[in-house]
């Protein structure tokens, strides 16, 4: 008789292992990755160190990790709100990009004779307008046609790129650029104001850790914070205590693009200074796995968002220090990511061998 | 793809097998870092860099130590990137995409001391030097190939993003193309990447089922001549010798090499001779060659070929010689003259003969 191995749920997943796997997960991957330096012919403690602690060993180190992590840690909170409630948003990256085409087109606008103070604050309602604006048709088409909104918010992440395309390629292309696709870029009163001299950090990630704070205290006090878990989690009991799930849907999803488009516009007025075809850097999709690293809770999310940077920094000084292929990177990624679903499928179930016995259902 | 992983792995362990059996005197050198766009297996345009990083390493190898970063978007990360190879104590940095142009400028700023060379874009200052290749003149050699080898007239272009350089490619081509074949149409497809094989081959696929019978590519991935010799058409590789991937199909590739120059700059540094400018080399400079032609290519057509590569080496001819009109019947230059560079870096239209659109 062949051997049986299968999975058997538990009746009660852990509550301290549930926030205990992506710890596990992390030191395991550390682990595995050791060994994949080993084998490579690398020592593996020096080669751990070069791609976990020294890209943030300095100031500018760690200055670079919050910059890479702001776009994440946003992107990611609000895609939490709805996955919370069940409300499956996969296009924060095209609410990302249109965020971006709001703020940097009203800054290229307005900023004629350099602009006044007045120009970063209108471009962030902006970019948070735009990033709603473009969850709103997911919303809209899922209340009122029941449209899945995970296939409507993806295939308008292609349009907005699409969109941004044909902007920088054409009306919002430099005059001066030599046709380059690229817009002008930003004058001063359009960037964020820079935290540390010699940094890139700027006021951009400040905002952000202020909104992980809010989202803090809304998801786990108020009402609506109720309201989302008992909807995700038991929508016929939501709806017999009258909590009204398209509210909630609207909600969810403007809530996302909301912060979406603030990311997009962070990043154009932070560390970009321009818009070129290469804004979208897949944050918008890179957050989801954020949001699941983090448990989708914002402090998780915080930290998830600071080791999915980290794992592309430590990739750079990789490449430079130890002369590694960039594909490390993408390994240690895929490994904490296998890690972590495998800690989470044996924190929900367990493995028997041999015969089982049938429960009866 | 493992091919291509298993290859840059290969040339990362033999860096730094090299790096490792360096003297201890490494602190002495001159640190030369390299900033890739696309990954060194592409077997393309940033493939072609590490050739010339390599090749560097080669010959000065007890004065220079090279670094290289790979498949670096074109975005924010870029600058990281940059700084944090000038931070690491690089003297010479060579940042080889047109999208790393500002983020170059930014660290150049803050790095006073740094070298920098930027490839393909037109910033420059005093710490940041520009140069690119005159990827065009080896356009019009091939445009009069595919003009001898077509038959049904319609020739298929892949093309990455509308930018001058590769606009300029495509008139060269066209240009070419027309005087030996009056009728034939180049039918251009965008794919909005400059590496990107899904999209590359699905793009040579469409263009064949239109007709296409020689393909050109201004991407840098070896599908479109993939597809071209499984379809069993002629295409045309890009930036570096594609001929394995498609021996039949593949009739001569247009070759950068970085080479010479990357050691000359290199040695400017070292003498400390090192200033800002600008470098555009064509076929005369060595740094566009044009990859052994197809064995198969009948006798006429090479003769034709080096006659025409020869003729541009010596100027006798350039790649913009009037008299041609644009797609919409406008003349752009008379008879007897010919564009300037300044035309070229700048080209956004298309001359006559080129079907597709133009995006605006």
């Amino acid at each position: 008789m062949p051997l049986d191995l299968r999975l058997e749920q538990r009746p009660q997943a852990s509550a301290a292992w549930r926030y205990g796997a992506p710890l596990l997960a992390i030191a395991i991957t550390l682990c595995a990755g050791a060994a994949l330096f080993a084998v490579l012919g690398y020592p593996p403690a020096h080669s751990l160190k070069v791609f976990f602690i020294d890209p943030v060993s300095s100031v500018e180190g760690l200055a670079e990790l919050a910059l890479k992590a702001t776009p994440l840690m946003l992107c990611a909170v609000g895609l939490s709100i709805g996955f919370r409630a069940n409300v499956w948003n996969i296009g924060a990256e095209g609410q990302f990009v249109i965020g971006a085409l709001a703020g940097g087109g009203l800054c290229l606008a307005l900023q004629g004779d350099g602009g006044g103070w007045w120009l970063l604050p209108l471009m962030v309602v902006a970019g948070v307008l735009g990033g709603m604006a473009w969850a709103a048709i997911p919303a809209f088409l899922r209340t009122r046609f029941n449209a899945n909104e995970i296939l409507v918010s993806l295939m308008l992440t292609y349009v907005a790129v699409l969109l941004l395309q044909f902007l920088v390629h054409g009306p919002w292309k430099d005059p001066a650029g030599f046709n380059f696709p690229q817009s002008e870029m930003f004058a001063e009163g359009g960037l964020l104001p820079v935290l540390v001299e010699g940094t890139r950090l700027n006021l951009g990630t400040l905002v952000a850790l202020a909104i992980l704070g809010l989202a803090w205290a809304v998801l786990t006090r108020g009402l609506f914070g109720f309201q989302i878990r008992v909807i995700g989690q038991a929508p016929l009991a939501a709806a017999y205590a009258g909590f009204d799930q398209r509210r909630m849907i609207w909600a969810s999803l403007l809530l996302s693009g909301a912060l979406a488009g603030l990311a997009g516009v962070f990043e154009i007025a932070g560390p970009v200074g321009q818009l070129t075809p290469a804004i979208p850097q897949n944050y918008g999709f890179t957050a989801i796995i954020v949001a699941f690293l983090g448990r989708l809770h914002p402090v998780g999310i915080l930290l998830g968002s600071l080791v999915i940077a980290l794992s592309y920094l430590g990739g750079e000084s990789a490449q430079i220090l130890l002369r590694l292929p960039v594909a490390v990177a993408g390994v240690f990624q895929g490994m904490l990511l296998f890690f972590l679903l495998a800690c989470d499928v044996l924190i929900r179930y367990r493995i028997r061998l041999g015969h089982s016995v049938r429960r009866a259902v | 793809m493992l091919k291509s992983t298993i290859k840059a792995a290969a040339i990362a362990v033999a860096a730094a097998l090299i790096a490792a059996a360096a003297p201890a005197s490494a602190a002495d050198k001159l640190k030369v870092g390299f900033v890739y766009v696309g990954p060194v297996g592409d077997l393309g345009y940033s493939y072609q860099h590490d050739v010339g990083r390599i090749a560097l390493q080669k010959a000065l190898n007890d004065k220079v130590e090279t670094t290289f970063v790979e498949n670096v978007p074109e975005g924010a990360d870029a600058e990281r990137v940059i700084a944090q190879l000038a931070q690491s104590g690089h003297g010479l940095i060579f940042t080889t995409s047109f999208g790393f142009m500002n983020p170059t400028l930014k660290v150049a700023q803050r790095f006073p001391k740094v070298k920098f060379e930027h490839a393909t874009g037109y910033k420059r200052a005093n710490n940041v030097a520009t140069y690119s290749a005159r990827f065009h003149e080896g356009r019009t050699v091939i445009g009069a190939i595919a003009g001898k080898m077509t038959k049904s007239g319609i020739i298929g272009y892949i093309a990455s993003f509308p930018i001058p350089e590769v606009v300029s490619g495509i008139n060269a081509f066209t240009l070419s193309l027309k005087k030996v074949r009056p009728d034939a149409q180049v039918r251009v497809v965008w794919v909005n990447s400059w590496y990107d094989p899904g999209k590359e081959a699905a793009a040579a696929k469409a263009l064949i089922d239109q007709g296409a019978d020689v393909l050109s590519q201004h991407t840098d991935s070896p599908a479109p001549i993939q597809a071209a010799e499984e379809r069993g058409i002629y295409a045309f590789g890009q930036s570096s010798d594609m001929s394995k991937f498609g021996p039949k199909a593949h009739l001569t590739s247009i070759v950068d090499i970085w080479d010479g120059y990357y050691i000359n700059r290199a040695q400017a540094v070292l003498d400390n001779k090192w200033k800002s400018e600008d470098t555009w080399g064509g076929l005369d400079s060595g740094m566009v060659v044009l990859s052994p032609y197809n064995p198969n290519l009948p006798k006429d057509v090479v003769a034709m070929a080096d006659q025409i590569k020869n003729d541009l080496i010596a100027h006798k001819i350039t790649s913009f010689d009037g008299p041609f009109k644009n797609r919409d019947g406008k003349e752009v230059i008379p008879a007897g003259q010919h564009l300037n560079d300044q035309q070229i870096l700048t080209m956004n239209y298309f001359v006559e003969g080129v079907q597709g659109d133009l995006p605006k």
